[in-house]
């Protein structure tokens, strides 16, 4: 057999595209689920949270913080097995893609609660003074001077966290969720070769890079380098 | 309450299986000397391709660098794992791994170098020229020091997720932290190993986050 041929045989056999193509296709729709929860849950936790902070309720603070400490430096996958072995025990049976979004949406709001704090720290006290003697109240200054301001600042670093967290639904894999890996990887193995997991990495292209295109584009459009 | 502390601070249990679980944080400890350096120096020859003016450097590297961070890292080491064999090339897992997280750690590498260059202005390039230094020796005492300033935050935060994502090897059982710990799991029938690993890595990672909390705030002042 030549190279060219021999290489299609065991990455892109035809008679295999056929019969699994529509199963990546369907784990692809999991996977955009999936993903479309995580981030809006994840992000509107982080924001409240930020919310939250800035009142600065000293222990209502802390707590704040060591929540986004814990999810930031504990690796994904040990929060989803302890979730999803974990929990049982105590009478809380989840399914694994519940496990899946609580755990991403936890992370994600982690992250988005800290950069979002950034970007409302980054706003100078003068701007909260000037706004507050012009006669608005705590919220209204919040609301239209500090947060329009402070939100610019952080799309792009939102814009990353947040393509490299949706990433994360891979681990559904793990504990069974029926996304893209563990769909692929799952045939590969059960067909020993490696067209199936070939169709995973086409259906990852297919979502991720225009994603990261658009990652790109904020990031060139929102950047602003402050005086 | 009496139900959460024997299942999840279970202390017997700990005691049983910490031996395994320091031996698991062994090869954490070890995966990670491996995987950090390689990163780094592989995401230096990332950016310096990047840098090339011919396109058949500069696009090439591109998608490259696109196509790592379009695959998440688990499916890239399974693909890696599973792929290697097909094509004739049989490693170690250990090694294996460290190829995976070569792949993927050093285009996150690249882009932050690549950030850390463009943040320092042309003008200074011109001016260390005009005082007489050379192009070596203005990238290291001109260039390089502003440029690791700009981007530390991201340096410390990315070395941050390389640390997690070692946790991924346990996939393809490399017997590392999670690994160990996730045996002994299915062993006891207890999650108390599970929360002894998720102590070690805050234990190892919270001073880091904390760091970069500290840093991302101090640039935005």
């Amino acid at each position: 057999m030549s190279g060219l041929s021999l290489f299609l045989d065991t990455f892109f056999r035809l008679d295999l595209v056929e019969r699994y193509w529509l199963d990546v296709v369907f784990s692809m729709i999991v996977t955009i689920k999936v993903a479309v929860a995580v981030i809006f849950t994840g992000l509107a936790v982080g924001f409240a949270l930020a919310l939250i902070r800035s009142f600065g309720i000293r222990p209502v603070n802390v707590i704040i913080v060591i929540f986004s400490d814990v999810n930031r430096a504990l690796p994904p996958l040990v929060l989803i097995l302890l979730a999803y072995f974990g929990l049982p025990s105590l009478g809380i049976g989840l399914s694994n893609i519940t496990v899946l979004w609580l755990v991403l949406s936890c992370v994600l709001a982690a992250f988005s609660e800290e950069i979002f704090w950034a970007g409302i720290l980054s706003i100078r006290k003068g701007q909260w003074e000037a706004a507050r003697s012009t006669g608005l109240t705590y919220f209204q200054a919040l609301a239209w001077v500090v947060l329009p301001q402070a939100l610019r600042l952080t799309v792009p670093s939102l814009t990353n966290r947040t393509i490299v967290i949706i990433k994360n639904t891979a681990l559904g894999t793990v504990i069974g969720v029926p996304e893209i890996l563990n769909v692929s990887s799952t045939a590969e193995s059960f067909v020993g070769n490696m067209t199936p997991l070939t169709l995973g990495v086409i259906a990852f292209l297919i979502l991720f890079v225009p994603i990261l295109a658009l990652g790109r584009w904020i990031e060139t459009r929102f950047k602003w380098t402050r005086a | 309450m009496n139900a959460i502390v024997s299942q999840f601070f279970n202390l017997e249990v700990m005691a049983q299986i910490y031996p395994i679980v320091m031996r698991g944080l062994g090869m954490t400890v070890l995966l990670c000397t491996a995987v950090i350096p390689l990163g780094l120096i592989g995401g230096l020859l990332v950016a310096g391709l990047m840098q090339f003016r011919s396109r058949f450097v500069r696009v090439p590297t591109a998608l490259f660098v696109d196509l790592m961070r379009a695959l998440p890292p688990l499916f890239l080491l399974l693909l890696v794992y599973a792929g290697l064999p097909f094509v004739g090339i049989q490693l170690p897992s250990f090694a294996t791994v460290c190829l995976a997280f070569l792949l993927n750690t050093s285009s996150y590498y690249s882009e932050v170098y690549r950030a850390g260059f463009e943040s320092v202005g042309r003008g200074q390039w011109e001016a260390a020229h005009s005082t007489g230094l050379n192009a070596v020796q203005t990238l290291i005492y001109v260039v390089v020091p502003q440029a690791v300033r700009n981007v530390l935050p991201d340096l410390v935060s990315n070395t941050v997720e390389v640390v997690k994502s070692t946790s991924l090897a346990s996939v393809v059982a490399l017997p590392e932290l999670l690994y160990a710990a996730d045996t002994a799991r299915a062993v006891t029938q207890n999650s108390s190993p599970m929360v002894l690993a998720a102590a070690i890595y805050l234990f190892l990672l919270w001073p880091a986050v904390r760091l970069v909390s500290r840093l991302e705030h101090r640039v935005a002042h």
